[in-house]
């Protein structure tokens, strides 16, 4: 059983169809408690840093994910947002503290030339060959971005993937159990799903 | 490098078949003569195989009552499509923005809305994030010359100047324009490139430009003098026996940066 955390914070119905499609057993979880019980957590996100921590707080998710996550040690997919709330801090409109997973900040894009913020659309990413969750796709696949704030890693060996937008970009975190991506796998047709499939069958 | 992007565009209007009501998918010309084409979720799922990067779906009748046949287009097409999907036409409210999010869009465009109160695009960029709020401007050329705003699907002039509601609507929180020129709409004879290229210059967030598209060439000219970040296409992509993949490879060959597919 997989879960996905539902805080109020974006669509969560694409993750749910997109983990289906690839034979996942899916369960929406409104409640923490419901988090002692599956096998593997999804936290997806859309929208505002603070309104997500916010939101976890006051559901009372972040006690029940600290023990899932780093008590447990259950997989756990962070996505977009979902995976910004996994740095220690984030400068989106102030300054708000995060899980504090990963030692990173969450800062602005800020292309070195004239690219549109936010980046939106699909760009290819380049991972590191050693990734399970990146395991049996081509070299430089495209993935869906939609975001103008990105996670910018204190600690290289986090770092799973990068894209180029105007300089480097951390576009996905592995560290142990935890693996997070800042663009949208549920959004990015057949590479996306490959990576939610190697999500279900990644045991760290 | 960032791709630019080729979105088909769905436009529906409802239909009574027998005492059901369902979603149709239609093309038009300068928003008039109106030709049936067939049902908005299997044309959505050939987009999909043709790796289209998005996809539009607006629905045209939207002052009417037929929002509950809709939400089951889009929560249809989010079953089966892995692709970002925006939906727009008659979202007036901050519960219609949800409504639609939590069915499976990811995006959603106002127009007329944002026209009547600006404050819309605040406030659901506020609660949604800027980046699922798209500013739809359907713009036509007065016979001074000048360019128009018009709303209402095309029936109500308004005094905004489509540039200028642009930088306004992007400062109000709008993270994507989406710019249609009426008077190319299904006109097949290529894109506003004028219109487009002052938008890009002036706004610092993604351009999806339409209207006009009849020929790749076309798509080519709106990425290269409109400098537009995505294309959008109705007619073009219904009718002609071109796709999304053959007009992609001749978008590539113009040195253009999108995606192919495999």
């Amino acid at each position: 059983m997989i879960g996905i955390v539902d805080y109020g914070m974006g669509n969560l119905l694409s993750v749910y169809n997109a983990l289906e499609m690839v034979g996942a057993d899916v369960q929406l979880c409104p409640e923490p408690k419901q988090l002692q019980t599956v096998e593997r957590i999804v936290l997806p996100g859309v929208g505002a840093f603070r309104d997500c921590m916010v939101n976890l707080k006051k559901k009372g998710f972040v006690e029940a994910l600290e023990d899932a996550v780093l008590g447990k040690s259950k997989p756990i997919l962070g996505i977009c947002l979902g995976m910004q709330a996994m740095a220690r801090r984030s400068f989106e409109g102030g300054e708000y503290q995060g899980l504090g997973w990963i030692d990173a900040d969450v800062v602005r894009l800020q292309p070195n030339d004239s690219l549109r913020v936010p980046q939106i659309g699909w760009n290819d990413i380049i991972y590191q060959l050693d990734s399970p969750l990146f395991s049996s796709l081509p070299p430089a696949p495209d993935f869906y971005f939609v975001h103008s704030y990105y996670m910018k890693c204190h600690n290289e060996i986090n770092v799973d993937a990068t894209c180029d937008y105007g300089g480097l970009v951390t576009v996905a975190i592995r560290k142990g159990n935890i693996f997070a991506t800042q663009f949208h796998p549920e959004k990015s047709q057949e590479y996306g799903l490959k990576i939610l499939e190697n999500f279900l069958q990644w045991n760290p | 490098m960032l791709k630019r992007r080729l979105i088909p565009k769905l436009q529906m209007k409802a239909r009574h078949i027998g005492r059901s009501e369902r979603m149709v998918l239609v093309a038009t010309i300068q928003f008039d003569e109106v030709v049936d084409i067939g049902d908005p979720v299997s044309q959505a799922k050939i987009y999909e195989a043709q790796a289209a990067d998005e996809l539009i779906f607006l629905d045209l009748d939207a002052s009417l009552e037929n929002r509950e046949t809709r939400v089951d287009v889009v929560r249809k097409a989010a079953e089966e499509i892995f692709m970002p999907i925006t939906v727009g036409g008659g979202v007036r409210t901050i519960a219609d923005f949800r409504r639609l999010l939590s069915n499976g869009a990811d995006k959603i465009s106002v127009n007329t809305a944002a026209v009547k109160t600006p404050d819309l695009i605040e406030r659901a960029s506020d609660t949604f994030g800027a980046q699922c709020v798209v500013l739809s401007i359907d713009y036509r050329q007065a016979k001074d010359g000048e360019y128009y705003v018009w709303i209402e699907g095309g029936r109500v002039k308004t005094s905004l100047n489509p540039v200028d509601w642009a930088i306004a609507g992007e400062r109000r929180g709008a993270g994507e324009i989406l710019l249609t020129s009426i008077d190319r709409d299904g006109t097949r004879r290529g894109l506003d490139l004028e219109i487009t290229r002052r938008v890009a210059e002036n706004v610092s967030i993604p351009v999806i430009t339409s209207g006009g598209c009849g020929a790749a060439s076309h798509f080519v000219e709106g990425f290269l003098a409109g400098k537009a970040d995505a294309v959008s296409a109705g007619t073009y992509f219904c009718f002609k026996d071109e796709n999304t993949m053959q007009t992609r490879a001749q978008v590539k060959n113009a040195g253009i940066p999108i995606r192919l597919h495999r």
